[in-house]
């Protein structure tokens, strides 16, 4: 019985499931990282991801290809990005209360419009989603090959997202000037470089981000979209961010080892069966992130000018 | 880019106060009628079956104060919270827990006369909303582990929670297949007060908790307290302020009212649990306290009004064919008109003159 559950661990496709799983979580906490990252909390993130998930499926189900699906998903997340960043960076409102708005708005819009387009349907319609490509000569290793290269583009695509997203953040000059917008926007706009404007667009690309993790679950990992498909999967991303300590490389960790323990205990349900009720393993994704984030909460250090205001001109 | 500052208002105009709100809801109807014309109906017309939908008959209006009494509940919760600086966004876990008290009390465990039962009920609501807060307010203040989130995850799992109790041990026998608790007992049933409507008892105690919140927050000590709190939390420490404790019982108040809101759904409404008991007024709460100016008599009307727009989009959407979303379309854009109405009252904005 005991050595059932360790067996878990050594079969591919439980490491491929992880992968999977992870995807979606590592899209969105990358895009949480840079809003935070450049000093601003954005709650619009589980609404922007169901609009993400809404306008991807629907653009192919309409006839784009699927990366043009991806591209106009990011696209209207950067939309409610700029919505997100009108209000808390240049109207400097509270972020809390506009990432709650955002969150309304964009999920009701995006279930207004699924309504409207698609009125009648009672089984939600299927898309043709990515299909798995199996990297030549590498897939066909015993194991390793199933377990991590048999998956589809958009899989990939999340893990060369980290390393941009390292990059950029670690490497270039606009990476610099979004950690001083988090940290000491005072010495950035000294620097003669515009606050509000580094700050706004941290916002709109994290945004963007966010909508392709949508994208991700009707697009690659389901066929189709259903109301409450993001589930929380938003606010989890937002408690990874913290998590991960605001590092990208970290937050891959906590995504793909937040994914593990999903995976593991889908796994591990089968094997107990009915013993213990299916709503206590769904459970557990919330609670192993309020767990992580009590874990992270010694060492926090959030970016110093989260959720402040940078108003011009102005002397703090 | 976008070449503009903020200037601080010396001087606000008292026209502009009254204005912001009606101007903020004036302008969610405005940019929400671009979604009827998409949807092919006409903007006026489809707001004027809103209205008949929501105060045109008896029965429409009564049905518009039923609906308005959990959010009303929901709203005081997000209200005083909010007040504080607390970001309690789990009156939607809060709310359910409220209603697991009742059914766990209310369905035969605990036998009372009606003037007893009833206001039993409410305590034990209002205990078990505050009580899921409690852990998450101790965690935010000794470890500072952020409420916004912890609260957005704890609704997840008590409506799982619901769920497997629901189907599980809680389970109604008698309800024939669909996953519901047992029945409250007759004793602790809200009563009808307007007869051959669904309006109950739930709506009056909600316009009380309100007016109890307005006494508390502008006659007592504490009132006060939460203010500065909210102002300020390290000078009100210096100022003497126990801010901890503050906010400590500003969560329990809050997550009480959320729990209250599970007591008028279950005790009034319904009758007895269910997976659907809140199509989400722990949500609509926020929008309603934003909308009030987070002031408990305000929340009142807010409360009402929004209401009549979910009540009244339901009547819309049969008559011209316009999908019931665009109800929280409305409510979503009224948070976001309200903040920037808050904005503009503060401060000017003046183009020009910002070197890049």
């Amino acid at each position: 019985m005991i050595l059932d559950f360790v067996e878990i661990l050594f079969t591919a496709g439980f490491w491929a499931a992880t992968i999977r799983i992870a995807c979606p979580l590592i899209f969105a906490t990358l895009g949480e990282l840079i809003c935070e990252r450049a000093g601003v909390l954005n709650l619009g993130i589980e609404g922007i991801m169901s609009i993400g998930a809404m306008v991807g499926w629907m653009s192919v189900y309409q006839g784009a290809d699927l990366y043009s699906g991806v591209l106009i998903a990011a696209f209207v997340g950067g939309l409610f990005g700029l919505l997100h960043a009108i209000f808390s960076v240049y109207l400097g409102a509270s972020q809390h209360v506009t990432g709650i708005g955002i969150t309304m708005l964009a999920s009701s819009i995006g279930f207004f419009s699924f309504k409207l387009l698609l009125p009648k349907s009672t089984t939600p319609p299927k898309i043709e989603p990515f299909q798995p490509i199996e990297v030549p000569f590498l897939s066909e290793i015993p194991f390793f090959g199933e377990a991590l290269f048999q998956h589809t583009p958009f899989t990939y695509l999340a893990i060369i997202s980290v390393i941009f997203i390292f990059w950029v953040i670690n490497r270039t000059p606009y990476g610099l000037s979004i950690k001083m917008a988090g940290e000491n926007p005072m010495a950035l706009e000294a620097q003669g470089i515009d606050v509000l404007f580094v700050r706004a667009t941290a916002v709109i690309f994290g945004s963007a981000l966010m909508a392709v993790g949508g994208a991700y679950l009707t697009m690659s990992a389901f066929d189709a979209f259903y109301f409450g498909m993001v589930n929380g999967r938003g606010w989890i991303a937002i408690a990874l961010v913290i998590f991960a300590s605001w590092k990208p490389e970290r937050a891959l960790f906590g995504a793909l080892l937040f994914a593990g323990l999903d995976a593991y205990q889908v796994r591990a349900q089968q094997l107990v069966g009915a013993m213990i009720p299916y709503q206590f393993f769904l459970m557990m994704p919330f609670f192993l992130s309020i767990v992580a984030m009590i874990l992270a909460a010694k060492n926090t250090r959030y970016p110093k000018a989260l959720l402040i205001p940078f108003r011009r001109g102005e002397r703090h | 880019m976008f070449d503009f500052r903020l200037e601080q208002r010396r001087f606000i105009s008292p026209w502009l106060i009254v204005f912001a709100p009606v101007g903020a809801v004036m302008f969610s109807f405005l940019v929400a009628s671009i979604l009827i014309l998409l949807a092919g109906a006409n903007p006026l017309e489809s707001y004027f079956k809103l209205f008949l939908g929501a105060f045109g008959s008896k029965n429409a209006l009564a049905e518009t104060l039923t609906r308005s009494t959990p959010i009303i509940l929901t709203g005081l919760a997000a209200a005083i919270a909010f007040r504080a600086k607390f970001w309690n966004i789990g009156a939607e876990g809060q709310l359910y827990a409220g209603a697991l008290a009742v059914t766990f009390f209310g369905t035969g465990l605990i036998e009372l006369p009606t003037l007893l039962m009833i206001p039993f009920l409410f305590l034990m609501g209002a205990l078990a909303g505050g009580l899921l807060l409690l852990p998450l307010v101790l965690l935010r203040n000794y470890y500072r582990v952020d409420e916004v989130v912890t609260t957005l995850l704890t609704n997840f799992i008590i409506v799982l929670l619901v769920g497997y109790l629901l189907e599980g041990p809680w389970k109604d026998p008698m309800a024939l297949g669909w996953p519901q608790g047992e029945s409250v007992i007759d004793e602790g049933i809200l009563p009808q007060i307007v007869s051959r409507t669904r309006l109950h008892l739930g709506f009056i105690i909600s316009i009380g908790t309100a007016m109890i919140i307005w006494l508390l927050l502008s006659k007592t000590v504490l009132g006060y307290r939460i203010k500065a709190v909210g102002i300020n939390p390290a000078a009100s420490h210096h100022a003497g302020v126990p801010v901890v404790k503050t906010v400590i019982i500003v969560a329990l108040l809050s997550g009480g009212m959320a729990g209250m809101a599970g007591v008028t759904e279950t005790a009034g409404l319904k009758g007895y649990l269910t997976l659907d008991l809140s199509p989400g007024f722990g949500y609509a709460g926020i929008a309603v306290a934003m909308l009030a100016g987070l002031h408990p008599i305000g929340v009142i009307f807010s409360g009402i009004f929004l209401a009549s727009i979910y009540v009244g989009a339901d009547a819309m959407s049969r008559a011209v064919n316009v999908p019931t979303y665009l109800a929280d379309v409305i409510v979503a854009l009224t948070v976001l008109f309200v903040l920037f109405s808050i904005v503009i009252l503060k401060f000017r904005i003046v183009f020009g003159g910002v070197k890049p």
